[in-house]
């Protein structure tokens, strides 16, 4: 039984929102801001926007951030799926619970603790070689993609282990290749695990700093390293009109993705109904 | 037959190397850093100076408490509110908690921090209402608002979906044989939503016991906390070898931590805490 939110609710939910949203609001409105001060409003502006375009640095720095998203979520989701369909099929309970405790370490350590780790080694293992400027893309989609991989893992194996497993083997004995049973059968299957799994290594390797900032080197610079670097003077309201950019941007996104996910809801209960009426 | 499963078992093991090498080696490093000194001789010193840095661990697991539990007040009735709302708002109240996760932290603490200023919004609007302006910035105060603004969403989405789960039948048949609100929210809600608090809590808990962002934006110059201290060492000081010391006792402290927390709910240890 869902009932109405009473005024109450509704006030406190209200309230929440207001708390969650404040700083963002201030972010879009001093993006428009006439003046480069963050407590005194000048007059409405789009000159930051503008400056952003010609921000050489920042648009650098915006696509080494993509690149680096879209090749390390796609290797962890490569890499995370392949090891979920073999872990699925670990049989004895030790080996499996060794491999899922290692695989939970990235996702309960602090991150200073996981960044820091991984630049020890990438210090030590340079030293080790002779070189001084380890540190850069490499080093950072190495980080990237453990930071990714078990959040693929774990998303893919719960789909897996729903996995009816006698349907490869029915594919099988109707004349497909194991791998053709697994192309055909068993990756249709379980392709919505990998989907989330892909999304959710995408979205966090956009965002993280902590990690990136340890593991990253001078030749290599994304927008939270950059981003981090200015606040530690004085922000331009220039990144506040790039924030204001993504903030509209995955706005977009998020309402897109629901509007077609309720639409899907609906067309389906539809079915559901039209059978029963038949 | 075993071939087939042997060949299955093989696809894990790319996995299994990049684990071994970057997960587990990178841990063994911070344990051998910690324990030798600059030449890569065996040492003590550095995990005997932690001693030094007591006081800041502790205030850091402190302040990382009392954020993560205000997280939970706040966030416990929104998310009642949310899963018993109907499928729309549910929708739309998800998106609103999500959107600003996907924020930059470090913009959103700035902002955060114009809004906090002596000169800032706050500030601005008080006076007009006749109220003196309040010092907000560059306190502990102003840390702990910072680590619940950016890690709530954390704590209200496991609480959500454990609470949409919830058969709500179970509350009806409570209130039927005439339990009242509190004893339903005691005996009924509170245990089938312990699981949603366990992992929300170590969401929450691990991130702001361990950041060295928002203490440093928020907390000016006046106090540090451990993140402080070990970003120090990595980025300026260079003592590595302290670094590493102190990251091993915050590893250990905050597993310590855990531990007693999953003995607290009760919450059996079923590979990962996933929203």
């Amino acid at each position: 039984m869902k009932t109405k939110m009473s005024p109450l609710s509704k006030l406190y939910v209200a309230f929440i929102l207001l708390f969650l949203y404040a700083p963002i609001v201030v972010m879009i409105v001093f993006s428009f801001n006439d003046s480069a001060s963050t407590s005194v409003i000048s007059g409405f502006s789009l000159r930051w926007y503008e400056s952003l375009l010609h921000d050489d640095g920042t648009m650098k720095a915006l696509s080494n951030t993509l690149i680096l998203a879209v090749t390390s979520s796609l290797t962890a989701t490569v890499m995370g799926t392949a090891a979920a369909v073999g872990i699925n099929t670990f049989r004895n309970k030790y080996i499996k619970k060794i491999t899922m405790g290692v695989t939970n370490i990235p996702m309960m350590n602090p991150e200073i603790v996981t960044g820091i780790s991984m630049m020890l080694l990438f210090v030590f293992c340079a030293k080790l070689v002779g070189k001084t400027d380890a540190l850069g893309f490499g080093t950072m989609l190495i980080a990237h993609v453990t930071f990714n991989l078990p959040y693929v893992i774990l998303s893919v194996l719960p789909k897996l282990r729903q996995l009816d497993k006698y349907l490869p083997e029915a594919a099988m004995d109707l004349g497909c290749t194991p791998v053709q049973a697994f192309f055909k059968v068993v990756l249709p299957s379980i392709s919505t695990g990998i989907v989330s799994g892909f999304m959710m290594s995408f979205t966090l390797s956009l965002d993280d700093f902590v990690i990136s900032y340890f593991t990253q080197g001078p030749s290599f610079e994304t927008l939270p390293i950059r981003i981090f670097s200015m606040t530690k003077k004085r922000v331009t309201p220039d990144m506040y009109a790039l924030s204001t950019l993504i903030f509209v941007a995955i706005l977009l996104l998020l309402v897109l993705l629901n509007v077609a996910q309720a639409k899907g809801e609906k067309r389906m209960s539809n079915k559901l109904n039209k059978g029963v009426k038949k | 037959m075993k071939k087939k499963s042997l060949s299955k078992k093989l696809t894990a093991s790319p996995y299994l190397v990049w684990a071994a090498i970057f997960i587990i080696v990178p841990l063994i490093f911070v344990v051998y850093y910690s324990v030798t000194d600059g030449n890569g001789n065996f040492t003590l010193e550095y995990i005997m100076d932690i001693g030094k840095y007591k006081d800041v661990m502790l205030n850091s697991i402190w302040l990382g408490f009392i954020a993560t539990v205000i997280s939970l007040v706040i966030s416990y009735p929104l998310a009642y509110i949310m899963a018993r709302s109907g499928a729309n708002v549910q929708r739309t109240m998800m998106i609103l908690v999500m959107l600003p996760m996907w924020m930059n932290l470090l913009i959103r603490t700035y902002s955060m921090m114009i809004l906090l200023q002596d000169t800032g919004i706050i500030n601005t609007a008080l006076s007009w209402l006749g109220i003196p302006p309040l010092h907000m910035i560059n306190t502990q105060g102003a840390v702990v608002l910072g680590m619940v603004y950016n890690y709530i969403p954390y704590m209200i989405l496991p609480l959500y979906s454990i609470m949409a789960k919830m058969d709500h039948n179970l509350i009806e048949a409570a209130e039927d044989l005439g339990a009242n609100k509190l004893t339903v929210l005691k005996d009924i809600i509170l245990p089938l939503s312990l699981p949603g608090i366990a992992s929300g809590f170590t969401m929450v808990f691990v991130p702001s016991v361990s950041t060295f962002y928002i203490s440093k934006k928020l907390g000016g110059n006046t106090f540090s906390l451990i993140g402080d201290v070990i970003e120090m060492q990595f980025k300026s000081a260079n003592n590595y070898n302290l670094g590493a010391a102190l990251s091993l006792v915050l590893m250990v402290l905050i597993i310590v931590c855990m531990m007693v927390m999953n003995r607290f709910t009760g919450e059996d240890d079923d590979g990962g805490v996933l929203i």
